[in-house]
């Protein structure tokens, strides 16, 4: 019996092992499911008017709160891709690969009546939504709908440029393609 | 004295001492082998989800984009997964009579969340950061796999500590330039242009590699 004393302790120990404590932790993972909770689930829905810690409290102004960069026009020309151009398309014609498989074409951007509006309505139009848009509110913080309004000016402008738009040197390597 | 034991004994006892250290070892090899098969990692499994999500439909037919549902993805640890207004953006107008998107009608109209299976399931004592790959150069395919061809939702990957390390240990072929972070079908560099893009986005990225191994990087 002595002699086996080893090996049973070994064994002890590598059954010891076995609990699976550690990677079960009693901590509620994001979106886990809480009993008790409301939905059951973890994850709360902050009470109405919550204002984030970092977040302004000011009422949202009029038009971009930051002065027009190329950092923002590239991050709205992203957010532009991942958020609007399923229905939108990429060029704004309103011909988005949703739509094409049904969805409802929404008005392009390029009309007489969008080009004309501010800033503000893009940025009213996703934080709210309008007729059959679901509101992206949730989904794309304020400064990114400064920034998709903004590339949807540039997008805007890109189908109703003429030549005389164009600086010199472009106009330049323009004139000299066939 | 009389022999105790018959004289074919001690080879026997040698084939008996050697055949126990063999199972020793392939007992080792065995269960070596078994933890890291998918039968214990998951690897390739298919969870049963209330609704049968398509990301190949969705992903590769339509080209929606991951950050699209997975809003969080590139701003907290956890991805995020999409709430039912996300699925009805679309899917008021589209496919509303189809008995597979039943449950979410349901969820929306009552008001109770739908009860998506998690696949990707990392050990409690692993603290996985998703901002800090994607905004760092790490493809959503290096570890979700070709998400654009599964019909149904399965774990690519091992997600072994052993197969962390492998990336953690040497990360250069595995980043991206910040655009292709939610691309598909996209290579990991060979040796040799790792060698220059790899190290290129290494410094552009400013990602010390030897701090990548450290155990409170991902332990703590």
């Amino acid at each position: 019996m002595k002699a086996g004393m080893p090996a049973v302790i070994v064994a002890l120990m590598a059954v010891a092992a076995c609990g699976d404590s550690m990677r079960d932790q009693p901590r509620y993972d994001p979106l886990s499911a809480a009993q008790g909770w409301p939905h059951n689930q973890s994850a709360r829905v902050p009470p109405e008017g919550t204002v984030a810690r970092d977040d302004s409290m000011a009422p949202d102004p009029q038009s971009p709160p930051t002065a027009l960069s190329r950092a923002q026009l590239e991050r709205g020309r992203e957010r532009y891709g991942i958020f609007c151009s399923p229905c939108h398309g990429g060029s704004g014609h309103g011909d988005g690969m949703v739509v094409q498989r049904g969805f409802p074409a929404p008005p392009s951007l390029h009309s007489e009546r969008l080009r004309a509006a501010p800033l503000r309505h893009y940025y009213d139009v996703i934080s709210g939504g309008i007729g059959r848009m679901y509101a992206y509110g949730a989904r794309v913080p304020p400064q990114d709908r400064w920034a998709i309004a903004v590339y949807i000016r540039a997008l805007q402008l890109s189908q109703h440029a003429t030549v005389d738009d164009l600086a010199p040197g472009e106009r330049k390597a323009l004139e000299k393609q066939p | 004295m009389p022999q105790i034991f018959h004289r074919r004994t001690d080879g026997l006892v040698r084939i008996l001492l050697a055949s126990g250290g063999l199972a020793i070892v392939a007992l080792a090899v065995v269960a070596y082998f078994i933890d890291r098969s998918p039968y214990l990692t998951g690897q390739g499994a298919v969870p049963e989800q209330p609704v049968p999500f398509s990301h190949q439909h969705h992903v590769a037919g339509l080209g929606i984009d991951c950050r699209y549902c997975h809003t969080g993805v590139e701003k907290s640890p956890f991805a995020g997964l999409p709430d039912t207004h996300t699925c009805m953006s679309c899917h008021s107008q589209l496919w509303t009579n189809a008995q597979m998107l039943a449950p979410v009608r349901d969820s929306l109209e009552r008001d109770i969340p739908l009860r998506w299976i998690r696949v990707h399931k990392l050990a409690d004592f692993v603290y996985f950061n998703h901002r800090v790959h994607v905004t760092n150069g790490i493809g959503c395919e290096s570890c979700h796999g070709r998400v654009d061809r599964m019909p149904l939702m399965r774990q690519a990957a091992p997600l072994t500590m052993q197969w962390c390390l492998d990336c953690h240990r040497n990360p250069g072929p595995s980043l991206r330039p910040p655009g292709q972070i939610t691309a598909m079908g996209i290579e990991p560099a060979s040796e040799a242009r790792a060698a220059t893009s790899g190290h290129t986005l290494l410094k552009q990225y400013a990602i010390h590699t030897n701090r990548l191994t450290e155990c409170i990087t991902c332990h703590r």
